[in-house]
């Protein structure tokens, strides 16, 4: 199943150090299309430092990252989400004075293209815009399970649900890419099982590829068809889920023995 | 009991993403209008014209303008005052160069001025944030001032130092200068507000008024969605130098009819500031809370002994004035910290829920 031409996003070599400390040391590896792709490693090991290289917040001093057969060296974030690269945060990042809807509507910003004179008057263009992309939030809303909620402020929400509005805020980007830091830190079992059956549909109904880093292994091993370990920034090992079980460097780094 | 939306279904998206979704909120905004276009020019008199409802809407368009910067985009400006000389100088001199033109296109050109400077000023914002901004913003003020005093080409050079606003008409009826009736000021002063108002409400409940929530939130955030921050935060401060500038211009147009540098100085923009807080940050009928509390109320307060028959020294007056205007303010401020707009938001909500407690 693997060609060359199946790679969505391919990651070479890439260094990245802040003054005199190296978060990233030559790091590569790839995404395939339509994969599910887990990045797992100790604290501190570089994995969100690689999300944030891979959307352009960070620019590693060394390497190349390509998207899509592109090679770039430099990008800003907003040119990332131009081609489709979607994230959420390990702390949850979204709009807190906003509703949940509203939430979910920025995320069609680069979606919406009516112009300044017709968003003044809200009418013609802009009016038509606003009520096609509200119906496709819907379709958003209504797959999270997150309906009760639309027109509630964010800020008020619980966490587990606050960490749905954020995927729904990066599902409305129509992503071909999809990042997700720690999608299910803080849950509960029920939220846990609840987060991955979006992840699991969102792959699997939109084709959308995730890469994905959460420390519960077990969802890991679960949910993902290939994995990277990282530790102190070097890749430690890389493949599907039972090779790296079983990798001594990686029991020895991370996951330990049970006793 | 009368304000509530039960039964009241809506079958389109378009009826749900309406700005008042509510039909009680539609019958009160036409009662308001109604109320401001007939109700107060059939029973108000000439000081309640011309003194309290033109100084407020003016100054209550001024902190819309403000309100779209600080409590839309959440960036701080201390420099409205000078964006509103800026407009008002712009209005002068054009309307001295070309007096034939119809003094409202020079009006609305005065608002591009404005913008233009508010953006060249508006410029360091991608790069500070906060109070560095504030202080950024603040040497605007400053050097607009210092303009306003010194460049002798802006007032044209009147010995006094001043500019005084000559007579235009608007359809053959004088509407600035010594002969134009204060209710004509009004109607002119409350069409442009409320066409303005309309058009503020539909920026910032449309897209560009989401990219600037989302930039005020979480800008990183922002970023990702492929919200571009300068521009964004620029356009911001254009459209708030805009209002400002409006603003200004109808300030010395249509209110005071002459006006002095000193007019827009640093405690112009820390009123109008006040006004954005006290009134509720992110809210546009904060921004008319906001102006009523600051402008209105003391007005009250002044005229409230002479009404109740009271004999107190004008002095005394002046002093209980500051007092008691001091003191509302705080109490407001400690009852609702998110302004006047918030007490009004949990007044209807409450109102929606009665009689019971949610």
């Amino acid at each position: 199943m693997s060609g060359a031409d199946d790679i969505l996003l391919k990651v070479d070599n890439v260094s990245l150090s802040f003054g005199g400390v190296r978060a990233i040391t030559d790091v590569s590896f790839d995404i395939r299309k339509g994969e599910i792709r887990a990045i797992i490693g100790p604290n501190g090991a570089g994995k969100t430092s690689m999300l944030n290289v891979i959307n352009g917040f960070y620019h590693p001093q060394q390497g190349r990252i390509s998207f899509h057969g592109q090679t770039r060296a430099r990008m800003k974030p907003y040119e990332a989400a131009s081609q489709g690269i979607a994230r959420t945060f390990q702390n949850v990042a979204l709009f807190k004075g906003m509703s949940t809807l509203d939430n979910i509507l920025a995320g069609r910003a680069l979606k919406m293209k009516s112009s300044f004179f017709w968003q003044m008057f809200r009418h013609g263009p802009a009016l038509r815009e606003e009520i096609e992309h509200r119906k496709f939030c819907e379709e958003i809303i209504d797959f999270l399970e997150i309906e009760h909620i639309r027109k509630a402020p964010v800020g008020t929400l619980p966490y587990g649900l606050q960490k749905r509005v954020e995927l729904g805020r990066a599902l409305a980007m129509e992503p071909t890419l999809l990042l997700l830091d720690e999608p299910m830190a803080g849950m509960n079992l029920e939220e846990k099982q609840d987060m991955s059956r979006f992840i699991i549909d969102v792959n699997q109904h939109f084709g959308t590829t995730i890469a994905l880093i959460e420390h519960d292994i077990g969802v890991v091993m679960d949910l993902s068809d290939r994995i990277v370990v990282l530790e102190y920034g070097h890749k430690i090992a890389d493949g599907n889920p039972d090779e790296v079980k079983s990798d001594q460097k990686v029991i020895d780094a991370y996951l330990g023995v049970a006793h | 009991m009368f304000y509530r939306e039960v039964g009241q279904f809506k079958t389109s998206y378009a009826a749900d993403q309406a700005i008042f979704p509510i039909r009680q909120d539609r019958i009160g905004l036409a009662l308001i209008l109604a109320v401001a276009f007939i109700g107060i020019p059939l029973v108000g008199g000439e000081f309640m014209i011309a003194s309290v409802m033109i100084p407020f809407l003016v100054l209550a368009l001024a902190a819309i303008g403000l309100n779209i910067l600080i409590g839309y985009t959440g960036l701080i400006s201390l420099g409205t005052g000078a964006f509103m000389g800026v407009g008002a100088y712009a209005c002068y001199k054009l309307s001295t160069l070309f007096p034939q033109v119809n003094i409202i296109v020079w009006i609305i050109a005065s608002g591009l001025v404005s913008c233009a400077v508010g953006v060249l000023f508006g410029l360091p914002s991608l790069r500070i944030k906060g109070f560095y901004l504030a202080i950024a913003t603040l040497a605007a003020q400053f050097f607009l001032q210092w303009c306003f005093v010194r460049v002798g080409w802006l007032y044209n050079n009147n010995p006094s130092g001043a500019i005084e606003v000559p007579l235009h008409t608007l359809f053959g009826i004088p509407i600035t200068g010594a002969t134009a009736k204060p209710l004509t000021r009004y109607y002119v002063v409350l069409t442009i507000v409320v066409v303005m108002t309309w058009f503020a409400s539909n920026l910032v409940h449309g897209r560009i008024g989401r990219n600037w929530m989302a930039v005020r939130d979480m800008d990183i955030a922002a970023q990702l969605m492929g919200i571009r921050l300068l521009p964004a935060k620029l356009l911001a401060f254009a459209v708030s130098s805009f209002y400002a500038g409006v603003a200004g211009a109808l300030m010395v147009f249509l209110w005071l009819g002459a006006a002095e540098p000193e007019a827009f100085n640093i405690n112009e923009s820390f009123v109008l500031l006040f006004m954005v807080i006290i009134g509720g940050l992110g809210s546009l009928i904060g921004a008319f809370f906001g102006a009523a509390l600051i402008h209105i109320l003391p007005i009250i307060v002044r005229t409230a002994p002479d009404a109740l028959g009271l004999s107190i020294g004008s002095a005394t007056a002046e002093h209980l004035t500051y007092i008691i205007t001091g003191g509302l303010i705080l109490f407001f401020l400690i009852v609702e910290p998110h302004g006047l707009a918030r007490l009004w938001q949990i007044a209807k909500q409450k109102l929606r829920v009665w009689p019971f407690p949610y």
